[in-house]
């Protein structure tokens, strides 16, 4: 049994302008102590998958469908039960690591409370594991550090705390959430070596949401690429990105600029990302889509095996190159 | 004649530490420090480097919003700190900026029309309403926006399309120069494609020279013909930028190719990526000597003495480290 599975999930938010669909029949599972990268641009609802998952969702969202884990059904449980499995069985990373800490609490404050909280621990006990946890993220003089502010560090050291917290009670299940987008590239490389590192100490299945389609060639053994909230095209990352078979995987691959590549022009995908509210019936790439066939604005199409990929287009994949 | 030269230009900011007594003397913060470089007419110099580095202040003092404190900025050959009024105006003229943020930078009260038009009515007061429009309709057909959304307000377009009215906005005088500061960071994948492709057109076609500043070398390398990487304000390394990225000299550099992943799974899981330790020093404090020698693989204990100079190690290959040598981290094994 996967470790989590998601079935048919939707999410919508009732908003002023009407019902957004931010995210459409999403399916997925991954396995204990493996990568799974969810890769999309703004709005494509990648971001609100990890939050129906975790039960986070802001309070006019509403998820349907089914997420289990482990076999439990999450949706639909009560907030002091989903409780419970935060922290303990899955957690996650933010963004942005200064928003995530409480500016008011000091670091040691609040990662013992995930301890006392969880755990039950005393706080003696707990600030214990939390300098372990601290050295482990190779944070240097840890237990002098317990006892500084969120804005005392700079933004690597305060993604290495979130990183550490989420960890403390050994979830088995970690989403990292774009947690290197708001820091500088070789920051980024030390943050991303170092969750690789965690990880296998601790065996922790990882979902990580980026954009950034290096970092997924770099650290994901799988890869959802979402558009429009829907998926694309989902498969091992090594074949989805030698042999894309999706137009929109295909356009994105080729609109990267390149390091080892000298290209003279990039590939564009024409037209802008999807207003989430007016979304055609069909496939939500469809307006951009170069492949596109007559029936595709009207007919979605559903996600099908092919070679070693699942992809969801009309278009006839020895075609799509 | 060359058009821009930046010599051994120095910016300096008076930094008060919060929670200071009034009468404490300020700290000095370099925020550009002896730097040097020529643009000639037509090329696009890239600028790279991380948060911190220094690349948006010395976009600020080529246009001549922030006060420089040494060195000298020399524009077709005249110092830009002792120009005429008159002189003063037509460079303004001449260097117009592109911002990071596409939505911040217009201003939402006003049209996209009158956006386009102002820097127009700003140095040209005496031009006819007709004329303006149809050049403000002219330019908006170049920058790929329909002519007839002249009367919408910036919040109805999309990200992509606000960056392009802030192209027309500063090519509508028809510059020589564009410093284009983080461009395309805010946008997404697919759309940042777009606008990279558009500024490169447009710069062959109008013979506009470029100062296109940003974070990720990999788009800084499509787009410059030479790049110039930076570290707390100072320069670390200037070449070619296809060179520069094959093959670079400097330890700094070298890091910073090691530290972007690759698009490719194949060719990550074969390639040595050395990640470099330790965080920005604070400028306030800099390192003496060599300003990346506290986080340099090859540092030696000179490296602290003396501040490393630029050097030609190849033909138009400049790098600030004595111990430069070629490695590639692009190499797979």
């Amino acid at each position: 049994m996967a470790l989590l599975d998601v079935e048919n999930l939707a999410v919508t938010f009732r908003t002023a302008d009407g019902t957004v669909n931010a995210v459409n029949g999403l399916s997925l599972s991954i396995e204990a102590g493996e990568t799974l990268a969810i890769v999309g641009e703004s709005g494509s609802g990648k971001s609100q998958t990890a939050f129906a998952v975790m039960g986070l969702l802001a309070r006019n969202g509403l998820a349907s469908g089914s997420v289990r884990l482990d076999g439990d059904e999450l949706l639909g449980l009560s907030q002091s039960a989903l409780n419970k499995l935060r922290a303990q069985q899955m957690a996650m990373i933010f963004q942005d690591p200064m928003t995530s800490l409480n500016p008011y609490l000091k670091v040691g404050d609040q990662m013992a409370e995930v301890l006392t909280l969880h755990k039950g621990m005393s706080k003696r006990d707990a600030l214990k594991d939390c300098v372990a946890m601290l050295d482990a993220v190779r944070i240097p003089d840890a237990a002098g550090r317990l006892r500084m502010y969120p804005h005392e560090f700079s933004g690597g050291m305060r993604q290495r705390i979130m990183i550490a917290m989420a960890l403390l009670c050994r979830p088995r299940l970690l989403i990292a959430d774009e947690p290197t987008t708001a820091l500088d590239v070789t920051v980024q490389a030390q943050i991303m070596e170092l969750l690789a590192e965690v990880r296998q100490e601790f065996g922790t299945a990882m979902i990580l949401i980026t954009h950034d389609l290096g970092i997924v060639a770099d650290t994901c053994e799988r890869t959802v690429v979402m558009y429009g909230g829907r998926v694309m095209e989902q498969g091992a990352t090594t074949d989805l990105f030698a042999t894309p078979s999706h137009p929109y995987t295909l356009g994105l691959l080729r609109a990267v600029p390149r390091l080892d590549i000298d290209q003279d022009e990039l590939a564009t995908i024409p037209g802008d990302p999807p207003d989430m509210s007016r979304l055609p019936k069909g496939c939500p790439f469809t307006p951009r889509c170069a492949f596109r066939l007559d029936h595709c604005g009207d007919v979605q199409p559903e996600l099908l095996a092919y070679r070693d990929v699942r992809r969801a287009c009309h278009a006839d994949p020895e075609v799509v190159k | 004649m060359t058009l821009l030269q930046v010599r051994d230009l120095d910016v300096t900011f008076d930094v008060t530490p919060r929670g200071a007594w009034p009468w404490t003397k300020p700290g000095k913060l370099q925020a550009v420090s002896k730097m040097s470089f020529d643009l000639e007419a037509g090329q696009t110099m890239g600028v790279v480097g991380e948060s911190g580095s220094g690349k948006s202040t010395l976009a600020r003092a080529i246009v001549g919003t922030v006060p420089t404190t040494g060195g000298q900025i020399l524009w077709e050959g005249r110092d830009l700190r002792q120009m005429s009024p008159r002189d003063r105006r037509t460079h303004r003229r001449d260097v117009q900026m592109v911002f990071q943020d596409p939505l911040a930078a217009l201003n939402p009260r006003m049209t996209v029309g009158e956006i386009i038009a102002e820097p127009l009515t700003t140095h040209q007061p005496d031009i006819s309403k007709k004329d303006a429009r149809t050049r403000v309709g002219e330019m908006m057909e170049r920058v790929g926006l329909l002519p007839n959304l002249l009367n919408r307000y910036p919040h109805e377009f999309s990200g992509g399309q606000c960056q392009r009215i802030g192209i027309a906005r500063a090519l509508i005088l028809n510059p020589k120069l564009v410093i284009c500061d983080e461009p395309v960071s805010a946008l997404d994948v697919s759309v940042q494609a777009q606008v990279v492709n558009l500024l490169k057109q447009l710069q062959r076609e109008m013979k506009l020279s470029m100062i296109f500043i940003a974070h990720d070398l990999s788009v800084v390398k499509h787009i410059s013909d030479r790049t110039l990487v930076m570290y707390l304000g100072r320069q670390m390394e200037q070449a070619e930028a296809r060179q520069l990225v094959r093959e670079p000299r400097h330890p700094y550099t070298q890091a910073l190719i090691a530290s972007v992943p690759i698009p490719d799974p194949l060719l990550e899981a074969a390639r040595k990526r050395p990640v470099l330790g330790g965080e920005l020093p604070s400028p306030l404090s800099p390192p003496s000597g060599c300003a990346f020698r506290t986080r340099c693989p090859k540092a030696q204990p000179d490296c602290a003495e003396s501040r490393p100079l630029m050097q030609e190690a190849a033909p138009g290959h400049f790098v600030a480290c004595p111990y430069h040598e070629v490695i590639s981290p692009l190499a797979t094994t």
